[in-house]
């Protein structure tokens, strides 16, 4: 059942983009590590950990397109679910210092001890363990979006409200978590991070091994995305983008549809942010910042919303025009997304994706060229 | 005497009262639909016959009334949408709602009786039944030439059958439809009459709600006409269109 269920969504478009992603995670890392710096092919170390950051934003991406590309729900608080994650595994990176910490306590991180505090908060017991951690990481954005969608969607908030709640919400956590009373460091964050499971953070083979995670974690996505909207429920989760209360009529719970599909994407997006953490090197409440997630909204605009390849190409794209941009003209950088989101918006509604398989589908309907017969002589 | 006509009807509404920020939009209103029963309903706009439909279906908390299912055992106002619908009451409503990015089939797909949960539709797998069904209603609807098509692609007329259509998938006991002749051409009207005929005869209640004369009068069955919130006459179509309160109100000016 479920391999026919994870078989089900790969279409063309979906196998191909799995073999590049793939290529990629096996690609980049052995050159990085294999080939001598000299090598015209050797991919510097900074470029293989910027481009581990732009594929857990592709994944951040995908849970996004999920639900705002297929369901309708513009979320405008899904940094909030990808901050949450990074966290957790902030925590556990944070426990693995131990006495290496400027105040070289075993137990408190060193934010404790500069607050003067004397033990750990129950809310950090366990995330010493690898285990636990990654647990938390699904199961914290998880439960935050399963109460917050049981709550927005039974009462059919809808629309533009749905949006400002989501937005609200991540500026909620953005301001709890810039309290140092929290006990997750305020705004300094968690960072100073040494080792991950055993492995030092900064060496070139874990930054090559993350970036191959991230890459995977991609596809992975990538599959169960799509096996999703490529199952009934995906079908039942577009019919409720087009038309809510026929499928409310027809016999769908909507509200339990829209809380499900809230929650695995969440769940996605805490994923991402778990592995976005040790490749930065930092994670603070900056990360919750309304901004980020309107960015993560144009990255799925750009690539194309509800096409699910296209979130991981607007994305990919989007940042890497980012970090050109910032380098040349670094003031200018919000004025050129706003300006990318309008000329997408206007010239290029269905994003790069959507607009390329219109462009294939009309080619396909009209008959080639070269194919009418030539008049008899 | 009450208990007596609820346990023999399929839909029961007794004394039903809605009111909308001070607007009396229906007004004592009671209505008993029989088991198998084809009813029309006319009444000018503002009669309060959407407002019916949403008692029904649980869009709409009455004030004060009951609407009671199958023999007076359900009560109708204490139930979802959903729920409701799953019970077998399926509504079509007056402006063409279909899935327009899913083809004609799929729209079927989804409106096929099943379990409604989000587990059970994610594992889902099309079975040879179901196509055979999906089948038999695009036969019934006269869209098979168009079932890989969009369904945005349809004209009016054949948005409104596949509407038609994905209420019959339901498999439900009462079908509601709201003005289905609305914008279309004649021999539509006249084949939409039909299909609503042969609906009726495959032993499904069914109430339509419709302006149009000409159709009401192809249909052929009792009539009952609203007026400012509650009933004004009910009967055979000549029995109504004679009764001079009706004139007054609705044929006449």
């Amino acid at each position: 059942m479920i391999t026919h269920f994870l078989m089900n969504g790969l279409d063309a478009r979906v196998r191909i983009a799995l073999v590049v992603i793939v290529a990629i995670a096996i690609l980049v890392p052995a050159s990085n590590l294999l080939l001598p710096p000299s090598s015209p092919f050797h991919v510097p170390t900074y470029l293989v950990t910027l481009f581990g950051k732009y594929a857990t934003y592709a994944v951040l991406a995908l849970a996004l397109d999920l639900v705002w590309g297929y369901c309708g729900i513009l979320s405008l608080g899904h940094g909030a679910f990808f901050a949450l994650g990074g966290y957790a595994m902030g925590m556990y990176l944070m426990r693995q210092i131990g006495t290496r910490g400027v105040y070289g306590n075993p137990i408190l991180p060193d934010f404790m001890v500069f607050l003067n505090w004397k033990e750990l908060p129950w809310y950090w017991y366990g995330f010493d363990h690898f285990a636990f951690a990654m647990v938390m990481v699904v199961l914290v954005p998880g439960i935050l979006a399963f109460v917050f969608g049981w709550f927005a969607f039974r009462s059919r908030v809808t629309g533009v409200y749905l949006s400002i709640i989501t937005q609200a919400l991540t500026y909620a956590l953005l301001l709890a978590f810039f309290r140092n009373d929290m006990g997750f460091g305020g705004n300094n964050g968690l960072t100073d991070f040494k080792d991950i499971v055993g492995f030092n953070v900064q060496a070139q083979g874990t930054r090559a091994s993350l970036f191959a995670l991230s890459c995977l974690l991609v596809a992975a996505g990538l599959v169960l995305t799509a096996a999703i909207v490529n199952s009934k429920l995906g079908k039942v989760l577009i019919a409720i983008r087009d038309a809510e209360s026929r499928t409310r009529f027809i016999g769908y719970r909507v509200a339990t549809y829209k809380t499900f599909v809230f929650t695995v994407s969440a769940m996605l997006a805490g994923l991402a942010g778990a592995l976005y953490v040790p490749q930065v090197g930092i994670i603070n409440p900056s990360e919750f910042s309304p901004g980020n997630s309107i960015e993560a909204v144009i990255w799925v605009a750009v690539g194309g919303r509800g096409t699910l390849v296209g979130a991981i190409v607007g994305a990919v794209a989007v940042n890497w025009g980012k970090t050109w941009f910032t380098g040349v003209l670094p003031s200018f950088w919000l004025f050129a997304l706003g300006g990318l989101f309008v000329l997408v918006t206007l010239f290029l509604p269905k994003g790069i994706v959507g607009t390329w398989s219109e462009w294939r589908a009309k080619r396909r309907a009209a008959p080639p060229a070269d194919a009418t017969p030539a008049p008899a002589e | 005497m009450t208990e007596a006509l609820a346990a023999n009807a399929l839909l029961y509404l007794d004394d039903v009262k809605v009111s909308f920020d001070g607007f009396k939009a229906l007004k004592g209103l009671s209505l008993t639909i029989e088991p198998g029963e084809m009813r029309a309903i006319i009444g000018p706009n503002g009669a309060g016959k959407t407002t019916m439909m949403d008692c029904i279906t649980g869009k709409t908390r009455p004030d004060e009334g009951e609407v009671l299912f199958e023999g007076g055992t359900i009560d109708l106002t204490r139930l979802d949408e959903a729920t409701i619908a799953e019970l077998g009451i399926g509504r079509k409503f007056q402006k063409p709602t279909v899935f327009e990015s899913h083809t004609v089939e799929d729209n079927l797909y989804l409106a096929l009786k099943s379990d409604r949960g989000p587990f059970a539709t994610l594992f889902h797998r099309l079975s040879g039944t179901e196509a055979a069904r999906i089948d038999e209603l695009l036969a019934t609807i006269k869209l098979t030439e168009r079932r890989g098509d969009l369904a945005k692609n349809l004209s009016h007329g054949q948005k409104q059958w596949l509407e038609i259509g994905m209420l019959l998938a339901q498999e439900p006991k009462l079908l509601l439809v709201d003005e289905p002749v609305a914008g279309m051409t004649d021999a539509e009207t006249m084949e939409t009459a039909a299909l609503l005929r042969r609906i009726h005869a495959s032993g499904k209640s069914v109430v339509v709600v419709e302006h149009d004369m000409a159709f009401v009068r192809e249909l052929g069955v009792k009539v009952t006409v609203l007026h400012e919130g509650g009933v004004l006459s009910e009967g055979s179509i000549d029995h109504v269109a004679n009764d001079p309160r009706v004139i007054e109100v609705y044929l006449g000016r």
